[in-house]
C-alpha cells in the first residue's frame, strides 16, 4: 500500500532546545491517528512541520509523495489544517472568509462551482445558512466549525487537527468527535489531544511522543498488551487497610499496591499489579486466607489508555535518565 | 495571490485606515494645489509634486503598518503559511493591495489637473511624468515600509520605524553636503530619494530614477519574503 504521509528522522531545534529528535513514522491507511504527549512533547511542532508552518532542522516529510520542503505547494494541496487556536480575519463574514480560503488554496474560480463548494462544506460542518454571519460574532463552537470548514474545503487527503475540542461545551465536543470519526472514513486524520478518553474514542492508531522522541506507535490494544495489562487486578477485603497492606506487601509477586477508595463499610480496596504479567489472584487469595482476612471481591482492573500512556512516558523518562 | 490582494484591499476599507489615508493625502494635495496653483495663479504643477514628496514619505508608513505585523500578532499568518501559496505571492499580494490604495489616493492630483485644464492649458506630458515619479516613489517606499512591518508584530513599532526610515530618506541627501570623501558623497547622492525624485518634478523622465525606485521596491519585497521564510525556521 502506498504511504500517504511519511515522516523521516525529523529533527527540530529551537535555539539550544531540541523539540524533536529523530521522529519517524508513516501512515498508509485512512483512519484517525492520535498524537499523544505531555506538554512540550513535540506534538504541535510535528504538526506544524507537516503543514509547512515551520521548517525542520533536518529530516524529511512527504505528503502523497511530495516533499514538504522542495515541493511544498503540491504537498500543501493535500493537507487540511486546523491549528489549536485558529486565528480568523474577524472583519470577514463566514462566506467571504471561505471564499478567501478557496482563493489561497487555489480552488475553482468558477462562481457557481465555488458557491456550491462553500455550501457543501458549510453543510458538512453544520454552519449551512450562516454564511452572512460576521466571524467576530460567532461562539467558540461555531468558530471551531468554521475552522473545520476551512480545513476541509479542499477535500484534503490528510487532515491535521490540533486539540480540536479545546474550549467546547460537552454537546459540541460530542458533535465534533462524531465529525472527526466520519472524516476518518475517507481520509487520514491526525489529531492531537490532551484528553486521552477522546483519543481512545476516535483513534485507530496512537503515536506517543515524549520529549521529542517517538516512544510508542500502535493501536490502543497493542499499546495495552505491550504493557502487560492482564496482570492488573483490584480486590475488596474485610478488615483493616494497614493490616491488609502489610500482608500484601509480604506477598512475593505483587509489584505495585495502590489503595483505592473504600465502597463498603469495614472493608478496604486495593489495586495490585505484577509487572511481568503473571496471574497473581491465587497468591493473593492464599496470603489473605492465611492472615484470616476475608477476600470479598476480586476483579480484573481495566487497563485504561491513561495507564498505558503514563507508563510509556514514565518508562521513556527512566530510559533518558530523567 | 488574487485572494490576498482582494482580502487586503477590502481590509483597508473595512477599517478607517484606507479612508483616513486617502482623505489625508487628498487634503494635503488640495492644500498645496490651492496654495501653489490656485493662489499662485499658475498651471505649473512642479511645486505641488515637490511638496508631495514629503507627504508621501510621511503617509506611506501609515498605509503599510498593519500589512504584515497584524498577521503576525493575530496569528492569521498561520493560515497563509500553511496554504498552497508561495511566500513571495503572499508578500506581493499584500504589496499590490497597498499600492492600489496609494494609486487611488494619487488620483486626487489628476482631478486637480483636470480642473485646471478646464480653465487653462496644462502640460499633460509633464503632469504624467510627475505622476509616474510619484507612483515610483510610493512603490519603493511601500516596499521599504512593508519590510519594516514584517519585522515586528506591533503596528505602532512598524509605523514609528517607517517614519524613522522616511525621515532618513528625506534627509540623506543633505548628508552629502557635509561628507568630504568623494566616493561616500557620490554614494549618498545616488541613494538620495530626493535627488532621484526631483528630475521628475522638473519634467524630466529620468530612467535612472525609474530603475532606482523599481529595483529598491523589488529588493525590499525580497527582504520581506526572506523575513517570512526566516520565521519558519525560528
Amino acid at each position: 500500500m502506498t504511504e500517504v504521509l511519511v515522516v523521516k528522522n525529523l529533527y527540530k531545534k529551537y535555539g539550544e532546545h531540541v523539540a524533536l529528535d529523530g521522529v519517524s513514522f508513516s501512515i498508509e491507511e485512512n483512519g484517525v491517528v492520535g498524537l499523544l504527549g505531555l506538554n512540550g512533547a513535540g506534538k504541535s511542532t510535528t504538526m506544524n512541520i507537516i503543514t509547512g508552518y515551520l521548517s525542520q532542522t533536518s529530516g524529511d516529510v512527504f505528503v502523497g509523495g511530495h516533499n514538504t520542503q522542495s515541493d511544498a505547494i503540491e504537498a500543501k494541496k493535500l493537507i487540511g489544517y486546523l491549528p489549536e487556536q485558529l486565528a480568523f480575519y474577524n472583519d470577514m463574514r463566514i462566506g467571504e472568509y471561505l471564499d478567501f480560503v478557496c482563493d489561497i488554496k487555489g480552488l475553482t474560480r468558477d462562481r457557481k462551482e465555488r458557491k456550491e463548494l462553500i455550501e457543501r462544506t458549510c453543510g458538512m460542518v453544520g454552519i449551512g445558512g450562516m454564511k452572512k454571519r460576521l466571524i467576530r460574532n460567532l461562539s467558540k463552537g461555531y468558530r471551531q466549525r468554521v475552522g473545520f470548514a476551512q480545513a476541509l474545503i479542499n477535500d484534503p487527503r490528510v487532515l491535521i487537527l490540533d486539540e480540536p475540542t479545546v474550549g467546547l461545551d460537552p454537546s459540541q465536543v460530542l458533535d465534533i468527535r462524531k465529525l472527526i470519526s466520519d472524516m476518518g472514513r475517507d481520509r487520514i486524520v491526525i489529531i492531537s489531544s490532551h484528553i486521552l478518553s477522546e483519543v481512545q474514542t476516535m483513534a485507530d492508531r496512537i503515536i506517543v511522543l515524549n520529549r521529542g522522541h517517538l516512544v510508542a506507535d500502535g493501536s490502543e490494544d497493542v499499546l495495552k498488551e505491550a504493557l502487560g495489562s492482564n496482570s492488573h487486578i483490584a480486590i475488596r477485603v474485610q478488615g483493616d487497610a494497614a493490616q491488609v497492606r502489610a500482608v500484601l506487601a509480604s506477598t512475593e509477586r505483587i509489584d505495585s499496591i495502590i489503595e483505592l477508595p473504600s465502597r463498603e463499610q469495614g472493608t478496604c480496596e486495593f489495586s495490585l499489579e505484577n509487572r511481568s504479567g503473571a496471574d497473581i489472584r491465587a497468591d493473593v487469595f492464599r496470603a489473605l486466607a492465611a492472615a484470616d482476612l476475608p477476600l470479598l471481591f476480586t476483579y480484573g482492573r481495566e487497563f485504561s489508555l491513561e495507564d498505558a500512556f503514563l507508563q510509556i512516558i514514565s518508562e521513556s523518562n527512566k530510559e533518558v535518565g530523567a | 495571490m488574487r485572494g490576498i490582494i482582494r482580502r487586503e484591499f477590502r481590509a483597508y476599507f473595512q477599517s478607517p485606515l484606507g479612508y483616513v489615508f486617502i482623505a489625508a493625502f487628498v487634503f494635503l494635495t488640495n492644500y498645496y494645489y490651492f496654495t501653489y496653483n490656485l493662489y499662485g495663479n499658475t498651471t505649473d504643477f512642479s511645486s505641488l509634486f515637490s511638496m508631495l514628496f514629503s507627504v508621501v514619505l510621511f503617509l506611506c508608513p501609515i498605509l503599510t503598518m498593519r500589512l504584515m505585523s497584524e498577521d503576525k500578532k493575530n496569528k492569521t499568518d498561520q493560515q497563509l503559511l500553511t496554504a498552497p501559496i508561495s511566500l513571495s505571492a503572499i508578500v506581493v499580494g499584500k504589496y499590490l493591495a497597498a499600492l492600489s490604495v496609494y494609486c487611488i489616493a494619487c488620483c486626487g492630483v489628476l482631478i486637480d489637473a483636470v480642473i485646471t485644464a478646464c480653465c487653462a492649458g496644462v502640460e499633460w506630458s509633464v503632469i504624467l511624468g510627475n505622476m509616474a515619479g510619484l507612483l515610483l516613489l510610493g512603490a519603493a517606499l511601500i516596499a521599504v515600509c512593508l519590510f519594516l512591518s514584517a519585522l515586528t508584530e506591533s503596528q505602532v513599532i512598524a509605523a514609528v520605524s517607517g517614519f524613522a526610515a522616511s525621515l532618513f530618506l528625506l534627509l540623506i541627501g543633505s548628508l552629502a553636503d557635509v561628507v568630504t570623501a568623494p566616493w561616500l558623497k557620490a554614494a549618498i547622492s545616488y541613494m538620495s530619494f530626493n535627488n532621484r525624485y526631483q528630475p521628475f518634478t522638473c519634467g524630466i523622465f529620468d530612467l535612472a530614477g525609474v530603475v532606482f525606485f523599481l529595483s529598491l521596491g523589488v529588493l525590499f519585497i525580497i527582504f520581506s519574503t526572506l523575513t517570512l521564510e526566516k520565521r519558519r525556521f525560528s
